[in-house]
């Protein structure tokens, strides 16, 4: 019998990788479901962001001017791709769209490697410290990645929700169409969101960057998790991949406590198949009518 | 006002208008009829932008709009209510609204004169201003999409077959819309099947064949014409 | 047929006669293309059921109404564009004639070839048989499509708006097509070019809001005062 505090522990463990996940996927679900483009760049975009992070944190010296920085500076870079590669394929075949992501994450990929080298970068987090959890000393810091998560998703949800620029985004991914009738501007309503997406990514990669180490490689296992994420969420919607992925890393956290990590992420693709033979559209999105 | 000069457009390989020509002026309110396929909506969502013509000319207002995206068009003053409405179903009646409001150039005060104004040509949607979009009847859809393109304080208002499929009594609500629309000073080019109505509100009319433009005219005077109703509108050949 | 709530066909009696031109017609909405999916089996009627032939082929799927011989052609064309003309009506004739040995090279089949090319004599389009498909001319790709529908050798031919996007002189020329094929078939037309309707049709059955409000010979149709009416909206 698995003692209580370890599934506590674990359950936590869940929750602020899910958090984390729920960041990068929630960019990549807003930029798929506007614009049919499934990014395979999401992943470069975490990791650049960890990079960017590093680089302004050692100028700097506070983590938090590296987060806002990495975000902005990720944000732009997002737009600009967005325009000059994306843009001028709309309408077409979404083969071409997702070769051209993979495209663009194979060049940011090696970029990275040939401008920050092979060496994993360090960022140290803004509260170090443990508090007491049973007889474990848990970081303050995980708690806080989960928090800062929560909040930033919270503030996407309010702008869509509220905001005149989230009315335009949730209009041209209901009906593009229309919502160029109504003189919503389309074509920067999907660089926007490309641009808040990459943002997003940005922020999960500067948080998670202080638990793992900054390396060109960090993308790739969120990528995939955010995808398995984005399909059992159902595609386009926002609140089922939040969901998913809290879902998702909670049990991959419990499996770990039988199997090693590296085991656990079956769990997730057992749930992926599960998810695409009875319920394809996604585990948390009502029955369409 | 609004001039298409030989428009031909194509569905693919579908040649559907085959030299379209016609003017509405401001403040006009002119009909655009003819049966079913004859490319009445297709001359709407060109003038829109919504498909590019491969021939002839849209100018507005003396500038040529011809192949202008969407929302570019609509910010130069047409407003297109299409044939199904659609309105965005997962967003308030509210929010539809905020689609057109929320626009460059607008103040607060003055989107919530536009708002009241809208709201007084269409009490229930004031009523159901925090309802969904979707969750709306079909008589209801079709008030939110013409108080929709209201709020973009048009010039001219695209209407495509607006009382398709409703009942007689909100027919007639539409009819007073459009009366307050011409009052306004609003110009509308109006496709419809429903003839009587057409010729009730409309000032002069079109009528469409296969592409063309086979009838031009004041409303009055095709009133009177019963051959021409017949021939091009009725069921003879 | 109902979708949820809203019905689509209500208790539509339709009898088309062996040999005969039907057109429906009827304003948008009415229901014209849910009864045509229906029949062509894209649409399982919720109920009620259809005939063929004195067969059941209610809530058949499309490719057992394409062996009852019932074939269809599409508003949006559906041919092959990156092969030919004559292989297009090929491997339509082929449906119908087991060619399934993998030892022979498909150019050996000569009797199904000869069966296509007699196909494309009746559509016009013998001198273009080497052309691929995607370079014809509009006109021309609806009259392969009807050539396709043809060499599956139907009984019953059901084209939906066969005309549209067409020129006046297009229009001609597949309302003559339509007129020589139907001496050996049945054919069912759906259609909104009035001068085609009356021209082509034996008989013409009227749909509204899902019923059937009128049918008869153009002559009574055109003299119908409800399809007036349901026309012209008084």
């Amino acid at each position: 019998m698995i003692p209580f505090d370890q599934l506590l522990v674990q359950a936590i463990n869940g929750i602020v990788t899910g958090m984390i996940l729920a960041l990068v996927a929630s960019g990549l679900t807003l930029i798929f479901g506007i614009m049919d483009v499934v990014n395979f760049a999401h992943g470069e975009l975490f990791m650049l962001g960890a990079y960017v992070g590093t680089t302004i944190f050692v100028t700097t010296g506070s983590f938090w001017v590296a987060l806002l920085g990495a975000c902005l500076t990720l944000a732009a870079l997002g737009a600009a791709l967005q325009i000059t590669t994306l843009r001028p394929l709309l309408g077409r075949d979404p083969l071409t769209t997702i070769l051209a992501t993979f495209g663009i994450s194979l060049v940011l990929q090696n970029y990275a490697l040939w401008q920050y080298g092979p060496v994993p970068r360090k960022i140290t987090e803004p509260i170090t410290g443990h508090f007491q959890l049973f007889h474990i000393e848990y970081p303050w810091y995980r708690l806080l990645i989960a928090l800062l998560s929560a909040l930033i998703i919270g503030g996407l949800w309010l702008f869509m929700k509220y905001g005149t620029y989230g009315i335009w985004i949730r209009a041209t991914t209901q009906d593009r169409l229309m919502a160029s009738a109504m003189g919503i501007p389309v074509p920067w309503v999907h660089t926007g969101v490309f641009a808040i997406g990459a943002a997003m990514a940005a922020a999960s990669g500067v948080l998670f960057g202080p638990l793992v180490g900054v390396n060109h490689a960090m993308g790739f296992d969120f990528t995939l998790r955010a995808f398995v994420v984005v399909v059992v969420g159902g595609m386009g919607n926002l609140g089922g991949s939040i969901l998913a992925s809290i879902f998702l890393s909670l049990l991959e956290a419990f499996a770990s406590l039988w199997v090693s990590p590296a085991q656990a992420v079956i769990v997730s693709f057992v749930v992926l198949i599960l998810t695409l033979l009875f319920r394809p559209t996604g585990l948390f999105v009502p029955t369409p009518k | 006002m609004l001039d298409l000069q030989d428009v031909h457009t194509y569905y693919g390989k579908s040649h559907v208008l085959h030299g379209v020509s016609l003017e509405v002026s401001a403040g006009e309110v002119v009909g655009l009829l003819g049966r079913n396929g004859v490319g009445k909506s297709t001359t709407l969502k060109t003038v829109m932008g919504l498909v590019r013509p491969a021939a002839g000319h849209v100018r507005f207002e003396g500038r040529d709009l011809t192949g202008l995206a969407p929302h570019h068009v609509a910010r130069r003053g047409i407003a297109w209510v299409p044939e199904d409405r659609r309105i965005f179903r997962l967003l308030t009646v509210m929010e539809n609204l905020r689609t057109g409001l929320d626009r460059q150039g607008m103040t607060e005060p003055r989107k919530q004169e536009l708002l009241e104004k809208v709201y007084a040509s269409f009490p229930v949607l004031r009523e159901r201003r925090h309802q969904a979009g979707g969750t709306l009847s079909g008589g209801e859809q079709q008030m939110l999409a013409i108080a929709r393109a209201m709020t973009l304080t048009p010039k001219i208002i695209l209407l495509d077959e607006p009382t398709e499929g409703l009942m007689p009594r909100m027919v007639a609500q539409i009819r007073e819309i459009i009366d307050v629309l011409r009052r306004d000073g609003v110009a509308i080019l109006l496709v419809e099947q429903n003839v009587p109505l057409t010729l009730e509100v409309c000032a002069r009319v079109y009528i469409m064949e296969k592409g063309q433009v086979r009838y031009r005219g004041s409303a009055r005077e095709l009133q009177a014409n019963e051959t021409i109703i017949q021939q091009y509108l009725g069921v003879s050949a | 047929m109902r979708f949820g709530g809203l019905n689509a066909l209500n208790n539509v009696d339709v009898a088309i006669q062996s040999g005969e031109i039907r057109a429906i017609i009827g304003p948008n909405g009415a229901g014209k293309s849910t009864l045509f999916n229906c029949i062509t089996g894209v649409l399982r009627p919720t109920s009620g059921r259809i005939l063929f032939a004195g067969e059941d082929i209610t809530g058949l799927p499309p490719h057992r109404i394409s062996r009852k011989a019932i074939a269809r052609s599409y508003q949006i064309t559906n041919i092959l564009p990156g092969a030919t003309v004559r292989e297009n009506v090929r491997i339509a004739t082929q449906s119908r004639h087991h060619a399934w040995s993998l030892l022979r090279h498909h150019r050996s089949y000569t009797d199904i070839i000869d069966r296509a090319r007699d196909v494309l004599a009746a559509v016009g389009l013998a001198e273009k048989e080497d052309d691929l498909a995607a370079n014809l001319s509009h006109g021309e790709q609806r009259n392969l499509e009807i050539g396709i529908a043809l060499a599956t050798e139907p009984r019953l031919l059901c084209l939906d708006e066969p005309t549209a996007g067409m020129s006046v002189t297009e229009t001609h020329a597949i309302v003559a097509l339509i007129r020589r094929i139907a001496a050996d078939l049945t054919i069912l037309i759906v259609e909104h070019d009035m001068e085609v309707v009356m021209g082509l049709a034996r008989t013409i059955t009227v749909l509204h809001y899902g019923e059937v409000i009128a049918e008869g010979t153009p002559a009574q149709i055109q003299a119908d005062p409800r399809v007036q009416e349901v026309y012209l909206k008084t």
